[in-house]
């Protein structure tokens, strides 16, 4: 990103996008946040406490497993796995809590609030705020709550929380919006702790840094497996957190492919999809400017995917930027296609990830015959998939019993 | 084109909030007309947004009923024009900033001078970000109405110093624990500041008019229009009365 950053006008923009289109009652906190921000982020005490907890609480560094069973099956390159779904609990979501709260913790907050669309997010600030003995609340949608009932368990058995958000489409986007309405009528204690790399300044660079730590392991752990870097790098975007980590360290190695797969819901050119890359234009909402799903009056769409963590009508700031650039490329893949790569790559092999991480998985089934065997592949699962296990049942109009 | 800091000139102004369709054209241009003529000073028209987030929920189901009634930016265009066709009340926009982006800041602040909306209120565009705006805002005379927050401090000097038209302060009367001797400290408090560098009109959002109408310039009712719109009946006539009573308590109690 460094390269990047030097034609931008400030540290709030990536070219024309992202910003703080944010209420006034929020900038002064936002600042204050930034200010934390940019205090800590090379403190020593506060990298050692990060790594620390990364390592010893967060099960990092996270594997790269390589896929040969898959690689073998598509015939094509070989294929890495980068193994977020091995953190504690489950998904690259901790990284980044992890980071914030730290900050949130020298802020001298003492309630942590976030937004949550699969519960992962959620999930991981709901653990650290128990680690951290911070009081804890989760703004989930109806829908989401609904169709992800295993994770609003987790929460509440951590001692968060779970707040189910009933206004607009009651999903992920009505969640961030309940929850900076929340944050906004209680900054003097709470810090927000956002998810993806989303929302104003600081906190797309706040996301941005606190997951780079998946490409900052994946590239020294394909030096030494391969001892040369990937062709390509493939991860699913809905707001982009897992997707920007997994780019972040080769941003600048012009060579390696960056893919990003959003989630193309019953397809690209219906109006139950999620693809913001290939379908949004260029809008202002959640404090970014960036691209969203909206219609011509710049009405945001309410939009769909199978997957409660892709659904989310804009992207982050950074991937838009990437898009126009054209450093990185965003392609679709529709609920169907990600359905088959659940089953396929817990077939194949013994993996049951993430819905979300799926539709990355099914990008690379696509990608990976049309390479050659001596490419190279890193697919970044983001998250583990025993959340998905009843919707997927029922989508197979299996009736089991959750 | 309304010259909106004069109308403070000689009196105590009264800004009432209508959300535009809501539930209908008719209503809300009858709604409009009928404030006008029995004493609301400036109309704050409300231009639906799909995600409100700095909206309390009185104003967020106002929405949801436009919504529900079909409103887009042309009929909110076709409302004022109707309005225009009796009155020259004066209205401002509050809306969101991607419906002003999304139809260009040019064209949309055109429109504002063609209509004669003289002021926008965008939460979600914070000094810092109306750069991109105000060019053409002031291209075409529309004032861009700042927001100070009980939160502000340290910023209200500056904000005092961007307002043209007026500076609308939130106030924390009727806020969870707030006492009405505190929330009227905090408002003298941040009255003083914007008069130290500024003699723009500062209006503040409250149904406690008798309380707060001493220490401002004006009062804007976010909620009690809409509320009296959404329960029905004799609408019009239950306007007349509330704004003919808010005139009276204002006069009242600005001494």
């Amino acid at each position: 990103m460094k390269e990047m950053q030097k034609e931008t006008q400030d540290a709030s923009h990536y070219g024309e996008f992202g910003g703080q289109y944010i209420p006034e009652g929020l900038m002064n906190e936002l600042n204050n946040v930034a200010d934390a921000y940019n205090k800590y982020k090379d403190d020593p005490d506060f990298l050692k406490e990060l790594h620390d907890l990364l390592n010893n609480y967060a099960n990092r560094p996270s594997l790269l497993y390589y896929a040969d069973k898959m690689t073998k099956d598509l015939g094509g390159a070989k294929i890495y796995l980068k193994r977020e779904d091995l953190n504690h609990t489950g998904a690259h979501k901790i990284n980044n809590v992890i980071g914030q709260a730290l900050i949130a913790k020298r802020m001298g907050k003492t309630r942590l609030i976030a937004e949550t669309g699969a519960g992962q997010h959620g999930v991981a600030t709901a653990t650290i705020a128990a680690l951290f003995g911070m009081e804890c609340e989760i703004f989930m949608g109806k829908i989401d709550t609904d169709r992800q009932k295993l994770n609003v368990y987790r929460m509440e058995l951590l001692g968060a929380k779970v707040h189910p958000v009933t206004s607009g489409s009651m999903v992920l986007k009505d969640a961030v919006n309940a929850a900076l309405q929340n944050w906004a009528s209680r900054i003097d204690d709470t810090f927000y702790v956002l998810g993806s790399a989303v929302g104003p300044y600081p906190f797309p660079e706040m996301v941005h840094d606190f997951q780079s730590v998946i490409s900052k392991e994946s590239k020294a752990q394909i030096l030494k497996a391969e001892g040369r870097l990937p062709d390509t790098v493939v991860a699913c975007v809905g707001g982009g957190s897992n997707a920007i980590g997994s780019f972040a360290k080769y941003i600048d190695d012009k060579d390696v492919e960056l893919i990003g797969v959003e989630a193309a819901g019953k397809g690209v050119d219906t109006d139950q999809t999620a693809a913001t890359m290939e379908r949004g234009t260029v809008g202002i909402f959640h404090g970014m400017k960036s691209l969203f799903l909206q219609n011509s009056d710049g009405q945001i769409d309410q939009v769909y995917s199978i997957s409660a963590g892709l659904d989310y009508p804009g992207v982050g700031p950074e991937h838009a930027r990437l898009a126009e650039l054209k450093r990185a490329k965003y392609v679709g893949i529709t609920d169907d296609e990600a359905v088959d790569a659940f089953e396929y790559i817990a077939k194949t092999e013994g993996i049951i990830a993430a819905i979300e991480s799926c539709h990355a998985i099914a990008y690379v089934m696509k990608l990976a015959p049309t390479m050659s065997k001596d490419q190279i592949i890193i697919c970044t699962v983001s998250g583990r998939g025993d959340k998905d296990v009843a919707s997927i049942a029922k989508y197979r109009g299996v009736d089991i019993n959750d | 084109m309304t010259n909106l800091k004069e109308i403070f000139a000689d009196k105590k102004v009264f800004i009432p909030f209508v959300v535009a369709d809501d539930p209908d054209i008719e209503t809300t241009v009858q709604s409009i007309l009928t404030l006008a003529e029995n004493g609301a000073d400036i109309i704050e028209l409300g231009v639906p947004f799909s995600d409100p987030v700095a909206d309390g929920p009185v104003i967020q189901k106002a929405d949801l009923r436009a919504f529900a009634a079909g409103v887009n930016r042309n009929i909110v265009f076709e409302i004022v024009e109707k309005v225009r066709q009796t009155s020259d009340v004066p209205i401002i926009f509050d809306t969101y900033l991607n419906i002003p982006f999304k139809y260009g800041y040019d064209k949309f602040c055109q429109k504002c001078q063609e209509l004669n909306v003289a002021g926008l209120i965008i939460p979600d565009a914070p000094i810092e970000e109306q750069a991109e705006l105000k060019p053409f805002a002031d291209k075409y005379g529309i004032d861009l109405v700042p927001t100070v927050a009980p939160t502000s401090a340290g910023r209200t000097e500056k904000l005092a110093q961007a307002a043209t038209g007026f500076i609308y302060v939130i106030s924390i009367f009727g806020a969870a624990g707030v006492s009405d001797e505190l929330a009227t400290q905090q408002l003298q408090v941040t009255v003083q500041q914007i008069r130290a560098v500024s003699d723009v009109p500062i209006v503040t959002a409250t149904e406690q008019v008798e309380k707060v109408a001493g220490l401002v310039d004006g009062i804007l009712s976010e909620n009690a229009v809409v509320k009296i719109i959404a329960d029905g009946g004799d609408v019009q006539k239950n306007l007349k009365e509330y704004v003919l009573n808010i005139n009276n308590t204002m006069r009242i109690n600005a001494l």
